[in-house]
């Protein structure tokens, strides 16, 4: 951390003059690789509400784990989300439904409980809005460390299995024939996305945390022509526009989150203009 | 080409390549497939046909092993030592329009054992090229899978499931979607694939104008063997003519 502190005095931005801001940016330094190569998956597996109804989920799991007194509800919040992730993979493969209405089932369903326990006994609501906003700045280098780890993780992750999820999720039959084991695969990639979910949400908030992980991808998508392309643009639309939303956010007061995702949302609109030429 | 051992048609045109023995598969309470009972020779073309919901599907899932059945499913590779390999074609119209997955990308998903999202070593996109030749597709290679033809889809398809060469190759109603002349094409490329490389294809149709041309034997299927052999003998049969409300010997 000192050589990172160190770093960001030596770079001539007025923003970096603060302690919390080198950490936001640290942060959005890691988020950015995180949510761009998440991101690629969520939307080729058609998955983008499922991200949605994680974060619903891992909401209940902190205002469970408050109300059970734990010093840190994010791990109980973790557990659930993987718990909430495993069952819904359960279900999916095993009802006839089609995907969005599970995701709704469960989505609708986990907020629900988050609300009703946060509420219980004439609770206040409002001890939560941290985990609804998101707030990057209160970041403790603890925290860092651990997305850090979550991050490489999830990189060596990546080079093992993503080859297979590209084909699970293309085409599942295709996969299955060729000794893909789909469901496990499956598995794995959504406890991914619900560890890293669970872990951003108090800093990225509920509201947003979905567009962050369904907008890299979906900008990138319109203009990338194969695997290469898309996983590139993704990653650097999630940094670039991390890095342009915090410092904004610094200068006008505003959520991080909050802007980083409207970055995107221009990104977005960028890509769709020029996807006419590209395809 | 793709470096394989040339054994000529008919090497092991007695050995039973694929036996299908009193299978059945039910959903619940509704059985859709009923004590079939199927034989394939090594070289030979099987052509599986039926009504619609007659359960081809099933059956080609379940020779796959991505469905629960009882009876037995045995292979032989005709005294080859090798593992037994399944080449699969599944039906076409499945991929996104809008997916970034190039057609070099699904080889590297399904054969490269580095991840796809990397730069791709020039001797993998050799490879890739080799297999492509053989299906007459090189020019495809760096196209979006969701932006071909169904011919062309079908054909990348296809030299997908001959690498690694399989010993039988499945196809899902490969003709569908597909014009005459791509029909034609596909045909043509199939009936080469099996001379030179030997092995047995079992492949789903509702075209039956081409069945005489190239098939050597027709299962016709509705729950149960309805009828088999031929493709003479099948099209011109009573259960033929009943399954599809026609009189007897249409689609010649």
């Amino acid at each position: 951390m000192k050589l990172w502190y160190a770093l960001c005095d030596w770079l001539p931005f007025a923003f970096l003059h603060f302690d919390f801001m080198k950490n936001a940016l640290l942060v959005v330094l890691i988020l950015g690789p995180l949510f761009g190569i998440l991101s690629t998956m969520i939307v080729t597996g058609k998955m983008s509400f499922f991200s949605d109804a994680l974060g619903h989920s891992a909401f209940t799991g902190i205002a469970i784990g408050v109300l059970c007194g734990f010093a840190a509800p994010t791990w109980c919040a973790v557990v659930l989300s993987v718990f909430f992730a495993l069952l819904f993979t359960f279900v999916r493969s095993r009802s006839n439904l089609s995907g969005d209405t599970v995701i709704g089932v469960f989505s609708s369903t986990a907020v629900a409980l988050g609300i009703f326990i946060a509420t219980l006994q004439g609770g206040s609501f409002t001890s939560f809005n941290t985990y609804l906003i998101g707030d990057i700045l209160s970041v403790q280098p603890g925290e860092i460390l651990l997305l850090a780890i979550v991050l490489a993780l999830v990189l060596v992750l990546w080079c093992f299995i993503s080859s297979k999820l590209v084909l699970t999720a293309i085409h599942p039959q295709l996969a299955s024939s060729r000794g893909v084991p789909v469901r496990l695969h499956e598995s794995i990639f959504t406890v991914a996305i619900a560890v890293v979910v669970t872990l951003a949400i108090s800093r990225v908030g509920l509201m947003v945390i979905n567009s962050l992980l369904v907008l890299p991808a979906a900008g990138a998508r319109n203009v990338s022509k194969n695997l290469r392309q898309y996983t590139l643009l993704s990653v650097l639309a999630a940094l670039v526009c991390g890095i342009a939303g915090l410092v904004t956010s610094y200068y006008l007061s505003c959520s991080a989150g909050a802007t980083i995702c409207l970055y995107l949302a221009v990104f977005f609109a960028l890509t769709f203009g020029l996807r006419k030429r590209t395809a | 080409m793709i470096p394989l051992k040339h054994h000529g048609h008919g090497s092991c045109e007695d050995s039973c390549c694929l036996k299908i023995t009193d299978l059945c598969v039910s959903f619940g309470t509704e059985e859709v497939l009923k004590d079939i009972n199927l034989h394939m020779h090594c070289g030979q073309i099987v052509a599986l046909i039926g009504p619609n919901g007659a359960g081809k599907s099933t059956l080609i899932r379940s020779i796959l092993g991505q469905q629960e059945y009882t009876g037995s499913i045995t292979f032989s590779t005709g005294g080859h030592s090798q593992k037994l390999r399944i080449g699969y074609v599944p039906q076409s119209p499945t991929f996104d329009r809008g997916d970034p997955v190039s057609v070099l990308d699904l080889f590297c998903c399904c054969n490269a054992s580095r991840p796809a999202f990397l730069p791709v070593p020039k001797k993998f996109r050799r490879r890739v090229l080799e297999c492509l030749q053989a299906v007459h597709g090189e020019a495809l290679i760096d196209k979006r899978v969701g932006n071909l033809s169904g011919g062309e889809l079908q054909r990348v398809l296809l030299a997908l499931a001959l690498d690694p060469m399989p010993n039988i190759l499945i196809l899902d109603e490969p003709l569908s979607g597909v014009d005459v002349e791509g029909m034609e094409l596909l045909m043509d490329m199939l009936d080469e694939i099996r001379q030179k490389f030997d092995l047995s294809i079992l492949m789903t149709t509702h075209d039956f104008s081409m069945l005489d041309r190239y098939v050597d034997k027709v299962v016709l299927l509705n729950s149960r063997v309805l009828c088999s052999g031929s493709p003479r003998e099948v099209l011109c049969s009573e259960a033929f003519a009943q399954a599809f409300h026609m009189g007897g010997g249409a689609g010649q």
